[in-house]
């Protein structure tokens, strides 16, 4: 089956996130769809998903123009589509959650699953998959969960496949594992949109590539273009992707993490007796998939957990015990992993995030008044150092795109008298442009003689910035590597398998 | 100076519009509350008149009621016309400083329903140094004020202390704090401390001449000089809220906790605070109210200047200047109201029915947009929700 969309425009107010957009999936053929956050992918497949209605345009399948108001239409010509966030219901089986909007009962209103069982086992034969039916989504690992989503959209036929964004929860073996998946998909007929940002999947998968920036088709590459060039098509601008990295000499140990136990309030470890040093001029980078412990042992570095067992020496002051404030006052910056919830105070103005944490300090205030002078001309100066694109401080943090609330979040904490850098996930969700960005400041911190703690469940990332590697599993250290490990070896690691 | 008015205007659009939809749909209420009016039913031309003329008389009787009564000016003077003005003060000076002892709670993100207890604690130290003590007038009332203040930041400060240490919920703990305070004070007056001298009727000594509040338009009105110290309490906490570092705490930590906490902002020590400095503003209001137009401690001393005290501060957007034209606006309802009830035959009850149609509108700002089609009203839906999750 084929797609294609003609002349696809949608406004929202002012804002064109679609402006006729021409593209064609044919069929059994893997389309990627390339672009940045923001730069009108999710708007255009939201389309093709009769989620939201295009200002103008058509969409044809086989030739033919339907009209699609309402994901069942599009279900209906045989679209289906796997959201980013899955929409499964957690306590709900496999099965269940397969046949939800699709029930078909006996008499009584009784649950019939004996036909969608048999359809979803051989369904799931014919491609490979081992799934289990009966088995509760939340007790499934996040890529199985996935299958099961792909596996929804198949049982009622879909031809043309969405997948938007599928590989940001999945580790890197579970991504080769859907890639994999997909192929065998192509080569049964299924025809795939890809929806990503991540170049080296988006090169090893697709069969064209379409590059969208700002609402508009800008090219059509073929998937052996470098990602360089990708890249530059993407932000319209040529950009580094492996930052420039200079050996230097690493000084003494500035952090010294020592039998560090983190447990929840029932008890239970989350981070179990972990060990290690970063030293100054280092990037220790702690890689891992989601969920293993790493935020925990972020945040007991700051004294933001409650139970906590252990030492944490920042150069020869124990940090364990002391509050919040105290810890960041002994010279540690720290770039949470949320920004939205734990970086900024979306409803107050830039200027006043930036002084969230220096606020009691000369010049800011004087006793217990707070000087707007200081504040304002402080906040204009960081404003054009770290390149925050606002019309004024004094707009709240909320009106900011993702990479200028984490320059926001940048400035303020690298603006303190610091020993160590605790980075926390610093690029999630960011475009190429503010990715160089963060990378550039945060090598530039560790070229400075900082020690740097970078938390990261990005492999290329990782690849790219540390100087060794910690790898987290189920709350402890698996192993600390050198940089020069293989993806392959991290990627193993990364799911439990040390040698 | 235009960028201030824009915004005064901006956050008081919804709370004007939404006065004028509940005068509006009260009107309704009182027409067909009316036997005369519905009687008419059946000839429309003098139905639509009688029930104008009636919905007309109510709110006209509302407002000579609280603002300005020709009647009193008669032979006697312009100034004696604006006797119902000096009652809708009076009434409204307690109910500024309980309403901002909610508005401060809410800008920390806390809902402190204890407005009622703090104010009944702020009475009963005030009531207590005025009655028990005679001394040097001006040293008088400054320690009845602060007998009242302390005492209530101490009961309300524990409240704080509860929620930083254990976690316990605010809104339980005020409410179960409120029926303490209610039957504290009942039993308080039955003690030889508090009965007047051979009685035993609940019942408090007047408070001593020395330690009353001043009147600021002579004998023949009640306005008294704790108006001047609501207002002072207003900008004082406009002042703290936005000047100070204590307020920038309290603020970040009523908009965003986590981040607050992430930033080395003690969210502990901001909601112990907090909680002390709400409790002193309602226990100002409990002592104000006693030593300015009570005197006599009397079980009801509070009514329902603590609960009212919610609305008042939604109304007034958790904002001081705000809660202040809030409190005036319900005080001047409730003045009017009584005036209302004697010279017409609408009832009190149709100001509780305004009181709540200004909430129903404010905490349903999509029903003002719709019906007055505006686009960009401002709105603070974090303000009503929060609190009870955290």
């Amino acid at each position: 089956m084929s797609l294609e969309l003609i002349g696809i425009t949608k406004r929202f107010g002012e804002l064109v996130a679609n402006d006729a957009i021409d593209l064609k999936v044919g069929d059994g053929e893997i389309l990627a769809i390339l672009g940045e956050n923001g730069a009108g992918k999710s708007t255009l497949m939201n389309i093709v998903y009769g989620l939201l209605r295009p200002d103008s345009g058509e969409i044809k399948v086989d030739g033919k123009v339907v009209a699609i108001t309402e994901p069942n239409d599009a279900l209906a010509s045989g679209i289906g589509m796997v959201h980013q966030h899955f929409m499964l219901i957690p306590v709900f089986t496999v099965l269940e959650n397969i046949i939800l909007g699709h029930e078909e009962t006996s008499q009584f209103g009784k649950l019939n699953l004996t036909q969608a069982r048999e359809k979803l086992l051989s369904l799931a034969a014919n491609f490979g998959f081992e799934i289990d039916p009966d088995a509760i989504i939340e007790d499934l690992p996040v890529g199985v969960q996935q299958r099961v989503e792909i596996l929804k959209a198949l049982m009622y036929d879909a031809k043309v496949l969405i997948l938007d964004e599928p590989t940001a929860v999945l580790t890197p073996q579970e991504t080769d594992e859907l890639i994999e998946v997909i192929k065998r998909l192509r080569t049964q007929g299924t025809s795939i949109i890809f929806i990503s940002h991540k170049l080296r999947e988006v090169k090893a998968l697709a069969d064209r590539i379409t590059v969208i920036r700002r609402g508009k088709v800008v090219a059509t590459a073929d998937p052996s273009a470098s990602q360089e060039e990708l890249a530059s098509l993407m932000v319209g601008r040529p950009v580094n992707l492996v930052p420039d990295k200079t050996s230097h000499e690493i000084g003494e140990k500035v952090l010294e993490v020592s039998g560090l136990t983190v447990s929840d309030p029932t008890g239970r470890a989350l981070v179990s007796n972990i060990s290690f040093d970063v030293r100054a001029g280092e990037i220790l980078a702690v890689a891992g998939v989601q969920g293993n412990g790493q935020s925990e042992l972020a945040q007991a570095l700051l004294n933001l957990e409650d139970h906590v067992n252990g030492s944490i020496k920042l150069g020869t002051q124990e940090v364990v015990g002391l509050s919040v404030r105290h810890t960041l006052d002994a010279g540690i910056a720290y770039i949470p992993e949320s920004r939205e919830l734990d970086g900024l105070i979306s409803s107050f103005s830039i200027a006043d995030n930036l002084i969230l944490d220096t606020h009691r300090e000369k010049p800011y205030s004087r006793g217990i008044l707070i000087s707007d002078s200081a504040v304002e001309s402080d906040a204009e100066v960081k404003v054009k150092e770290f390149d925050i694109r606002a019309l004024s401080i004094s707009d709240p943090a909320s009106s900011l795109s993702g990479g200028n609330k984490q320059k926001v979040v940048l400035a303020r904490e690298l603006s303190r008298p610091l020993k160590l850098l605790v980075a926390c996930q610093p690029t999630r969700g960011l475009d190429v442009g503010s990715i160089e960005f963060v990378h550039e400041r945060i090598l530039a911190e560790r070229d400075a003689g900082r020690a740097v703690l970078l938390f990261s469940t990005e492999l290329d990332e990782v690849l790219a910035l540390a100087d060794r590697i910690a790898v987290m599993y189920a709350g402890k250290i698996l192993e600390i590597v050198d940089a020069q490990v293989t993806r392959e070896k991290l990627g193993l690691l990364m799911a439990g398998i040390s040698q | 100076m235009k960028k201030f008015l824009d915004r005064v205007l901006g956050t008081a659009l919804l709370p004007a519009l939404s006065f004028v939809m509940a005068f509006f749909i009260s009107g309704f209420v009182i027409a067909l509350s009316d036997s005369k009016v519905l009687k008419l039913i059946h000839s429309p031309g003098k139905f639509i008149t009688t029930a104008l003329s009636t919905v007309g008389n109510a709110y006209l009787a509302l407002f000579q009621g609280s603002i300005y009564d020709p009647n009193l000016a008669r032979g006697k003077g312009f100034l004696q016309g604006l006797y119902p003005l000096s009652e809708t003060i009076v009434t409204a000076t307690p109910l500024i400083l309980t309403g901002l002892a909610v508005a401060l709670a809410f800008q920390s993100g806390l809902f402190n329903i204890g407005a009622q207890g703090q104010f009944i604690f702020g009475a009963i130290s005030a009531s207590y140094v005025g009655f028990h003590f005679i001394m040097n007038p001006i040293l008088h009332v400054f320690l009845g004020l602060l007998a009242g203040v302390v005492a209530a930041a101490l009961w309300a400060g524990f409240v704080g202390l509860l929620k930083a240490r254990t976690g316990a919920h605010e809104v339980i703990v005020t409410i179960m704090m409120n029926y303490i305070a209610g039957f504290f004070i009942l039993w308080i007056l039955k003690t030889t401390a508090f009965l007047r001298p051979h009685r035993i009727d609940p019942i408090a000594p007047e408070v001593n001449i020395s330690a009353r509040l001043p009147h600021l338009a002579g004998a023949n009105f009640r306005l008294h000089a704790g108006i001047l110290i609501s207002l002072l309490a207003a900008y004082f906490v406009w002042w703290l809220l936005n000047r100070t570092t204590i307020g920038f705490r309290f603020r970040a930590v009523g908009a965003n906790a986590a981040a607050a906490k992430t930033a080395g902002i003690s969210v502990g020590a901001v909601t112990i605070s907090t909680m002390a400095l709400c409790g002193a503003l309602a226990g100002l209001g409990g002592a104000v109210h006693v030593l300015g137009s009570e005197y006599a401690l009397t079980a009801d001393i509070a009514g329902s200047f603590g609960f009212d005290a919610i609305t008042v501060a939604l109304l007034g957007r958790a904002k001081p200047l705000g809660t202040v034209f809030a409190a005036l606006l319900f005080g001047a309802l409730r003045t009017g109201g009584r005036t209302m009830q004697s010279n017409t035959t609408t009832p009190l009850d149709i100001v509780l029915v305004i009181q709540a149609l200004i909430v129903l509108f404010i905490a349903a700002p999509a029903l003002v947009r719709f019906v007055f089609r505006i686009k960009n009203l401002k709105t603070q839906d974090a303000m009503t929700s929060k609190g009870w999750n955290g």
